[in-house]
């Protein structure tokens, strides 16, 4: 049995790297070992991945991106079509999970240092990924043609009008029409099932080959591969990503899909987060909903797009709240070189950036709770004090990471 | 590859049998996900109620006519035969591929001689055996394309099979069984129900 | 670091506390429960007699209604009353064009309602209409000011007024009924109450069987979880 088994090894390995690839990514991957919680929300984000490529295809075998016919299409998926239900759960649950999942998995590069050299060019593909997906969630928001889809697109487009001289034109070609239409629907579905998965895979791939050549940080944030065995040429710190890591991320999915099958199960709307009570009225191009307020994971960035009320510097509230908008995420590209303190993780950092990292956390969510209520001049004044600490964060790190006490790395690791 | 993860023989006892659990448990939960997904294709609620049983009105069918209704997107042919047709049955069955119809492409009420209920009304999918064309209603006798022997019937312009009035497939043509009798029933005499058995359903 | 993880664990639960509604009127809590199936069958009858005329529910089929424990005649005769099929949608008797005329709005098609408005919404709604010569039809609502909507079950509540009390803590609305109807006060409550859980089920008919196969689901996966976390114990025993 076994002998076939290799026999038929060998032949396919002489015409395709199978083995070396598997020893090279997997068995013979040597990660850091004491990886804790935080380091499961990689592969749980290819997990995530894979649920929105498979559950998104099956979608678009009955989705109608048709301006009149959508929002029933969408119903039609969730009454007429065999365990349509689910698969339109697993895919509208799945796209704030990849939201939770990602930003929990940037946060811990943030705490342990994981964009540092040598992972920039890591740091910056993430980053990119992180658009994208910014970019699939707001064409597949589009999708259903309920009034919270049109409305919300309705905003993020009119941003591009505050572009000087250019915007209106932008506008109409983004939209192909004059208005949100039809036209936009039809080309937004073509992003988002097309174009913009597309895109994604190559990135993701290209993130993990990054990754396999630097080799993943850690919760000490000091390099394993510093201290290999003379020997083996293994770094002593390291053990095989397999069978190790993966037996670990199976516990880690088993423990995510509790999360999001309870979710799917119990609670699709997630109290009106994950799905918003006002989509589940249709499109109405005349009336807009008393109150609108993005999905969760864009509330921040949306405050601070609203937080800006004057004009200054002769440029128009407008675009200023465009332009913060654009900044709070695009800001996250720059940490590799903002960051001076000596060591990376947040283990052997001091206070000055225990306490930074804290406020930015805080304002992060305060935010993004002030941004699915309606503005009221506290909300809006708030909105404005907490945009101000978030980029603090970013802007003041260059200083207080250098002044920081920070305490020696240890040469090994210490679990 | 096969060293760290495939059962071998250094393994203890219970390593081995966790590796074993675990994947039979994976492999479960992997069905267990495709199920929901290959069952959203089969045919919707939409398509079911589309594809519901219809009612067809039969007094004004003449003999010797063709009515023609549609059932699941399909053609469904209801003939009113003549006794000169319902004669043809007999004297071409030499040259039938399955005269008795002993292949099941009808409900049992239907296997018989004239393939129907009623002797002189014939219900069947207008569609051919062989790749899913329509065939066409050729009641003239001994016309010159199709030859002296033919004595009505139905003939596919598609790949030239040959059928007769009970759409019985004859030999020597590329279709290979005879025509499909759908599930039918009389609501009452003049009232047929096309796609089921039972009003019920309606 | 622990502290961080705690902090962040609160900050995570801080925005479900508050749900999105933000009504100025306090809603009643609307009696629910899709698994009462003599109440949806009220409910359901209720709707094919007195919402079906001018709003649709046309998501749905009406044979999808053996969820709730008709058999297909049952359907054809109780529910289905304008000569259409079994397995056809609920389309409104109404054309929309009539209904912009009539109403000035088309009836919104009731179909996923409960899942826009809300149960409790809805409940309230459909017992805060007051009579008001000031608009169109005559009646208004308290929680949908002007609807276009008339009351359309007045004979079974009664008539309502409007009745305003100006206090120090601001203004208070209250109804009064003025003029009873069929239906007593509880009884049209109850008689609501079925209305808006059939209401519910018809926003997700699914709901039931969603929620009892997820029972399923996680069962099974809390024994993969045990399996999985042994198999994780077992093979880490090579690294501590």
């Amino acid at each position: 049995m076994s002998n076939i088994f290799n026999s038929m090894l060998a032949w396919v390995d002489k015409r395709f790297p199978l083995s070396s690839n598997w020893k090279a990514h997997l068995s013979e991957y040597y990660a850091p070992k004491n990886f804790n919680f935080w380091y499961f929300f990689g592969s749980l984000a290819l997990l995530v991945l894979v649920n929105q490529l498979l559950t998104g295809i099956f979608l678009t075998m009955n989705y109608k991106p048709d301006a009149s016919q959508a929002f029933a299409s969408v119903e039609y998926i969730m009454r007429d079509v065999d365990y349509g239900w689910l698969i339109r759960y697993m895919h509208s649950t799945g796209a704030s999970m990849f939201f939770v999942v990602v930003y929990l998995h940037m946060f811990r590069g943030m705490m342990y240092g994981s964009y540092r050299k040598p992972r920039e060019l890591l740091w910056l593909v993430g980053m990119v990924i992180f658009f994208v997906l910014m970019s699939l969630a707001f064409t597949g928001y589009i999708l259903p043609w309920g009034q919270m889809s049109y409305w919300g697109a309705q905003v993020i487009v009119s941003m591009f009008g505050a572009i000087p001289s250019i915007g209106e034109t932008l506008q109409q070609w983004l939209l192909g029409d004059f208005t949100l239409s039809d036209a936009a629907l039809n080309r937004f579905f073509a992003y988002h099932v097309v174009t913009l998965p597309l895109v994604l895979l190559v990135l993701v791939f290209v993130h993990i080959l990054a990754l396999h050549e630097t080799g993943s940080n850690n919760p000490d944030g000091i390099e394993i591969k510093e201290n290999k065995n003379p020997e083996t040429g293994i770094p002593v710190d390291g053990i095989p990503f397999h069978p190790y890591y993966s037996v670990k991320d199976i516990v880690g999915v088993v423990v995510f899909l509790i999360v999001f099958c309870g979710i799917i199960f119990f609670a699709p709307e997630m109290g009106g987060y994950f799905l918003e009570y006002n989509n589940f009225i249709p499109a109405n191009t005349l009336q807009t909903p008393d109150h609108i307020a993005p999905v969760w994971y864009f509330t921040p960035y949306y405050s601070m797009l609203r937080a800006v009320t004057v004009n200054f510097l002769g440029i128009d509230a407008k675009l200023w709240g465009v332009i913060l908008m654009a900044g709070s995420v695009v800001v996250f590209c720059f940490l590799p070189w903002l960051d001076r303190s000596p060591v990376k993780s947040i283990r052997y950092k001091g206070p000055y950036f225990k306490i930074a990292l804290t406020l930015f956390v805080i304002s992060f969510f305060v935010l993004g709770w002030l941004g699915t209520k309606s503005p009221t001049p506290l909300y809006t004044l708030l909105a404005q004090i907490f945009t101000v600490i978030y980029f603090a964060f970013f802007i003041l790190m260059p200083w207080y990471s250098k002044i920081d006490k920070t305490k020696p790395e240890p040469k090994r690791l210490k679990e | 590859m096969a060293d760290s993860f495939s059962i071998n023989e250094e393994m203890s006892g219970r390593r081995k049998f966790l590796v074993a659990a675990t994947s039979v448990a994976g492999g479960i939960a992997g069905a267990a996900i495709a199920t929901p997904f290959l069952l959203s294709m089969m045919p919707s609620e939409r398509a079911k109620a589309a594809g519901a049983p219809v009612e067809v009105d039969i007094s004004k069918l003449e003999p010797g006519m063709l009515l023609m209704v549609e059932w699941r997107g399909k053609v469904v042919w209801i003939l009113n035969r003549t006794p000169d047709m319902l004669e043809s049955l007999v004297k071409v069955e030499g040259q039938l591929a399955d005269p008795n119809s002993d292949k099941k492409q009808q409900p049992d009420y239907a296997k018989n001689r004239t393939r129907s209920i009623k002797p002189e009304i014939f219900v069947a999918e207008g569609i051919c055996t062989h790749l899913g064309c329509s065939p066409v209603f050729r009641k003239d006798v001994a016309p010159a394309d199709l030859g002296p022997d033919w004595l009505g019937g139905f003939f596919c312009p598609c790949h030239g099979s040959k059928f007769d009035l009970a759409g019985r497939v004859y030999k020597s043509v590329p279709a290979p069984t005879n025509m499909v009798v759908p599930p039918h029933a009389y609501l009452s005499d003049s009232r047929l129900l096309i796609g089921s058995e039972s009003e019920g359903s309606a | 670091m622990k502290k961080i993880t705690i902090a962040l664990l609160i900050l995570c639960m801080a925005p479900f506390g508050v749900l999105a509604g933000e009504s100025g009127m306090p809603l009643d809590r609307a009696p629910i429960d899709t698994t009462d199936n003599a109440s949806l069958k009220r409910g359901a009858e209720t709707f094919v007699n007195y919402c079906l005329t001018c709003h649709g529910a046309s998501y749905m089929r009406y044979n999808r209604h053996r969820d709730i424990g008709y058999t297909n005649e049952e359907i054809l005769s109780k529910l289905v009353l304008t000569g259409q099929k079994v397995g056809d949608l609920m389309q409104s008797a109404m054309r929309k064009k009539e209904g912009e005329e009539w109403f000035g709005v088309a009836p919104p098609d009731l179909s996923v309602i409960a899942r826009a408005r809300g149960a409790d919404w809805l409940y309230t709604y459909l017992r805060a209409f007051y009579r008001d010569d000031a608009t169109h039809t005559g009646w208004n609502n308290l929680v949908f000011d002007r609807v276009a909507m008339p009351h359309v079950l007045y004979e079974l509540q009664g008539e309502q007024r409007l009745v305003v009390k100006t206090s120090d803590k601001g203004e208070q609305k209250n109804l009064t009924l003025e003029k009873a109807g069929q239906l007593s006060a509880t009884e049209y409550d109850k008689f609501v109450g079925d209305l808006v859980n059939y209401l519910v089920y018809l926003g997700e008919p699914h709901a039931n069987a969603r929620k009892q196969l997820g029972i399923e689901v996680m069962i099974f996966l809390l024994g993969m979880l045990v399996l999985s976390y042994a198999l994780k114990k077992e093979y880490w025993k090579d690294i501590h």
